[in-house]
């Protein structure tokens, strides 16, 4: 069997003995007898290094794992380069606690702290936190901040990704929010819809059909009504798209998640957060700052901690105490990586590679459910989308994902001509 | 050490993407501002992050005695498996991922196991959020049975900040109470809480002064009798899994922290995973849906009066596998006998300390014990914070600081099971040290570490004046 105990058998011995205990049952005397468990567990045999190995490579091989992705919809299929990998693999970084002990955690505060930066200066925003769980948590999140005991009512775009509307249902129920959904016309969210008296709204840009949204006639009718804007949006779109700020968002969230982590079946992912000035001190979450040490030299610390759950307790802006991370610092490096031109790359690579499957497909015959402009996913009017992914599946595409009458095509600068080229004709037959 | 903005060379830039092969598309509004985002060679990023890694200290760095985080060295194999293609490929809507399916369930079917429960789900992304999931199912609970004047949690004042934090968020109100001295229950300070309007009980045995409390059986009845739930926090399972379940004391949901008790990297700060159990009179309202098998294929299923989802798909799926890699190395046996030398690792090394330094409650502990320094401090001026910073300069990670809330001056060390006799030996001589060293020169503490990157930070500066993010000049 397996142990990671690095003590021998004798070792152990001696120290029970040491610490006046006569044997292991001796340290368990004050748990009551019948609340023990008499008897094996009901699990396997512990196993050594080779065959956990060999088994958990086994189950891997029990999912498929395709050639060519087409499909988005909330987890994006990018390149993530070489440096990314490796510097998220070292050790220091992975096997760390959250950064509590400033003077020997300065790399990873300072790695915060930079993560922080490029997220304020990908969204516009004033400042950020540290990271929440995913994009759908961030925006529950933010609808917390906007909370007030006046306006129950918080308003959400059908356009926002349905998992993101259903975790904001459930913050909701559990807090009393009132949850306004607004539906779609030709698919884009209609700034006539806003009542007066809501505390927030909350749109994705682009949004969950791909399609771009006027997120600046919604922010300017927010705001003329006394609402909050919260926008979820795809960092990737922001290297290109307008950023959140230059829309008019008061809170800028989104899923981090194509900044360099893989689609993993569905996580760990990334919470950006990010806020203006005023909005700061209700931010949930970590958030690192700079300031001296005794001495004077630069150094980072965890700040603004009145806000949390370990000193405010249920008083608290908001309960999270371990949040992603080592997720953020992948997100950083691969910003790094990337750079602002690479970031703008990755983004026009997208929405062309998508542009080019849409207008080869409606030469094939193929039209699209809705005419606005989209960025790098669109709906193609589709009977039958399970057949067809089924047909595709055999052929080691994962097609779109299947939506109300249609099916949600995806392109990443992943997808070249080629098999750009090809799914068209698979598609087709 | 220069951050990656003051590193940056205007046009510089890694060759990371192939030319755009198809016609390029312009967009009828773009950006106006662009991102100042760092512009480096991959030898900029390479250094700079190794220049940070080795002003962070990991498990892998040295002894990590972080009371109530559970620090356990993180098997490698765990990282191996995670990393394997077939799990981080597969997109999270995909059909055919029976491998992920395969071991969700059978992780679920171990850990139900382990804890004595009935089902769980993997949604929840680390312990506060599995916190919030399980008081959203007694919520839930209530809502149903059409009790919605229970309405108050009761937490006692050890209790880890998360647990008034969740209650609130989830719309409850939380009852303090104050526990008896040594952090246990006050078994009559609970009789006068409970009533009409209780909802229910957040605990956690062993308690964080490292105290299995004795009278388990006996609060979950009284909680239950009054007509509430009781929900157990999984952050000190560490002690008794293997040993004790949750399930048999009398607690109805729960949730596990797999970035603790099952060797999954803290990752300086997550991505953890706190799945939620529960007994099977609260498993339809679980979370998102359940895995069920159908003619020898699992599938997702929806449950019947679900709270709805907490987080998008299906949750840290592979925090999930590196937690199901170390549970199937430990086996049957492997996981009891971790959870007993955890806790001789902690009275081995509380023996060791305890002639020196004050035990905040004596006797017997489990996976960790509490050091109150407040008679040293009267003393002495020397505080808490002093002998935990002092102790950098040993190599070693400061235990917990000023928690519990119930123990003046703590120090809390949970020193795990993955510790050697030798590294326990030689951290007990570096407290001896400092021991001397505040009865010969209290003064020279004050201002420790003297060997780090940095002295002590300005933290009042830095909340007061709060610079949240790099200054571009320009």
């Amino acid at each position: 069997m397996g142990s990671y105990i690095p003590n021998t058998k004798k070792q152990r011995e001696e120290m029970l003995k040491e610490a006046g205990f006569s044997s292991f049952d001796d340290l368990y005397r004050d748990i009551p007898d019948e609340l023990k468990v008499h008897g094996e567990l009901n699990l396997p045999d512990g196993k050594s290094e080779l065959e956990t190995a060999k088994l958990l490579k086994q189950l891997s091989r029990e999912n498929k794992v395709y050639t060519s992705i087409f499909r988005g919809a909330g987890a994006y299929h990018h390149y993530i380069p070489a440096i990314v990998k490796s510097v998220v693999n070292k050790e220091e970084f992975v096997t760390a606690y959250t950064p509590y002990q400033a003077e020997i955690s300065q790399g990873v505060l300072q790695s915060i702290f930079e993560y922080q930066t490029m997220i304020c200066e990908l969204t516009g925003m004033d400042v950020s936190n540290a990271s929440v769980y995913d994009g759908a948590v961030a925006a529950a999140e933010a609808v917390s901040m906007c909370r007030s005991p006046k306006k129950k009512k918080v308003l959400v775009s059908e356009g926002v990704h349905p998992d993101t509307r259903k975790v904001i249902a459930t913050y909701g129920w559990a807090a009393k929010d009132e949850i306004v959904t607004l539906n779609l016309k030709n698919g884009l969210t209609d700034p006539e819809d806003l009542v007066d008296d809501a505390s927030c709204i909350v749109i994705q840009q682009p949004n969950y059909f791909g399609l771009i949204e006027d997120v600046k006639k919604i922010a300017e009718t927010a705001h003329a009504k006394g609402i909050t804007v919260i926008l979820s949006m795809n960092p990737t779109a922001m290297g290109i798209l307008p950023s959140p700020a230059e829309y008019g968002a008061d809170i800028a969230v989104g899923e981090g998640q194509p900044l360099g982590m893989p689609l993993s079946y569905g996580g760990p992912y990334l919470g950006f957060m990010a806020a203006t000035q005023k909005l700061m001190r209700k931010l949930p979450g970590r958030i690192v700052g700079e300031t001296v040490d005794s001495e004077g030299k630069k150094a980072y610390v965890l700040t603004l901690q009145a806000r949390e759950q370990h000193i405010r307790r249920e008083k608290a802006s908001s309960n999270i105490c371990s949040n992603e991370a080592l997720c953020a610092l992948t997100a950083s490096v691969y910003l790094a990586a990337l750079g602002p031109e690479g970031l703008k790359e990755v983004a026009e690579q997208c929405a062309s590679k998508a542009h080019y499957l849409a207008s080869e497909l409606k030469k094939a015959g193929f039209t699209l459910k809705y005419d606005g402009e989209f960025f790098d996913e669109f709906v193609m009017n589709c009977e039958d989308p399970k057949a067809l992914n089924e047909r595709l599946a055999e052929k080691g595409i994962l097609g779109g994902m299947p939506v109300e009458g249609g099916i949600l095509w995806c392109c990443t600068e992943m997808n070249s001509k080629e098999e750009i080229d090809a799914l068209v004709k698979e598609v087709s037959k | 050490m220069k951050t990656l903005f003051e590193r940056s060379v205007k046009g510089r830039r890694c060759t990371i993407l192939p030319e755009n092969d198809v016609p390029v598309y312009e967009f009828a509004e773009t950006r106006a501002v662009a991102p100042r985002l760092p512009e480096l060679s991959e030898t900029d990023i390479s250094r700079h992050y190794t220049k940070l890694a080795q002003h962070t200290f990991g498990v892998n760095n040295g002894f990590y005695p972080l009371g109530s985080c559970t620090m356990k060295y993180n098997p490698k194999i765990n990282e191996e498996a995670a990393a394997l293609e077939g799990f981080t490929q597969i997109h999270p809507t995909q059909q055919d991922a029976q491998g992920s399916l395969r071991l969700l369930k059978t992780a679920e079917k171990y850990l139900c196991e382990i804890t004595g429960m009935d089902e769980m789900t993997f949604t929840p992304a680390a312990g506060a959020h599995g916190e919030l999931t399980g008081l959203m199912l007694i919520k839930k609970y209530h809502e149903v049975n059409g009790h919605t004047q229970r309405v108050k949690i009761i937490v006692p004042d050890s209790a880890h900040g998360t647990n008034p934090a969740s209650s609130s968020m989830c719309g409850f109100t939380v009852v303090n109470i104050p526990s008896s001295e040594d952090g246990c229950v006050d078994l009559d300070e609970l009789r006068k809480a409970v009533g009409e309007d209780t909802a229910g009980l957040m605990l956690t045995n062993p308690n964080t002064l490292g105290i299995f409390d004795k009278n388990i059986k006996q609060i979950t009845d009284i909680v239950h009798e009054a007509g509430g739930l009781c929900y157990y926090d999984g952050a000190n399972l560490n002690a008794v899994m293997g040993i004790a379940r949750p399930g048999d004391m009398g607690f109805d949901c729960i949730h596990l922290n797999l970035h603790k008790s099952f060797s999954t990297p803290h990752g300086g700060g997550g991505p953890g995973s706190g799945p939620v159990g529960c007994k099977s009179f609260l498993a339809e309202f679980l979370p998102s849906q359940r895995i069920v098998e159908e003619a020898g294929t699992l599938k997702w299923e929806d449950r019947k009066d679900s709270i709805g989802m907490v987080r998008s798909f299906h949750g840290n799926f592979l925090v999930v596998v590196k937690a199901f890699a170390y549970l199937v190395t430990l086996g049957k046996q492997g996981v009891p006998e971790t959870a007993k030398n955890a806790v001789l690792n902690a009275n081995y090394l509380k023996h060791l300390l305890e002639d020196t330094y004050e035990v905040a409650k004596p006797g017997i502990c489990m996976h960790e014990f509490v050091l109150t320094l407040e008679n040293l401090k009267k003393e002495t001026g020397v505080s808490a914070m002093d002998v935990a910073k002092a102790l950098q300069d040993y190599g070693i990670h400061p235990p917990t600081m000023y928690f519990p809330l119930n123990v003046h001056e703590a120090l809390m060390l949970e020193p795990t099971e993955t510790e050697s006799k030798e590294t326990l030996d030689e951290a007990a001589a570096a407290f001896l040290d400092i021991y001397k060293t505040i009865q010969e020169n209290p003064e020279s503490l004050h201002d420790t570490p003297h060997h780090s990157y940095i002295k002590r930070p300005d933290e009042v500066t830095a909340a007061r004046h709060p610079v949240l993010r790099y200054r571009f000049d320009d």
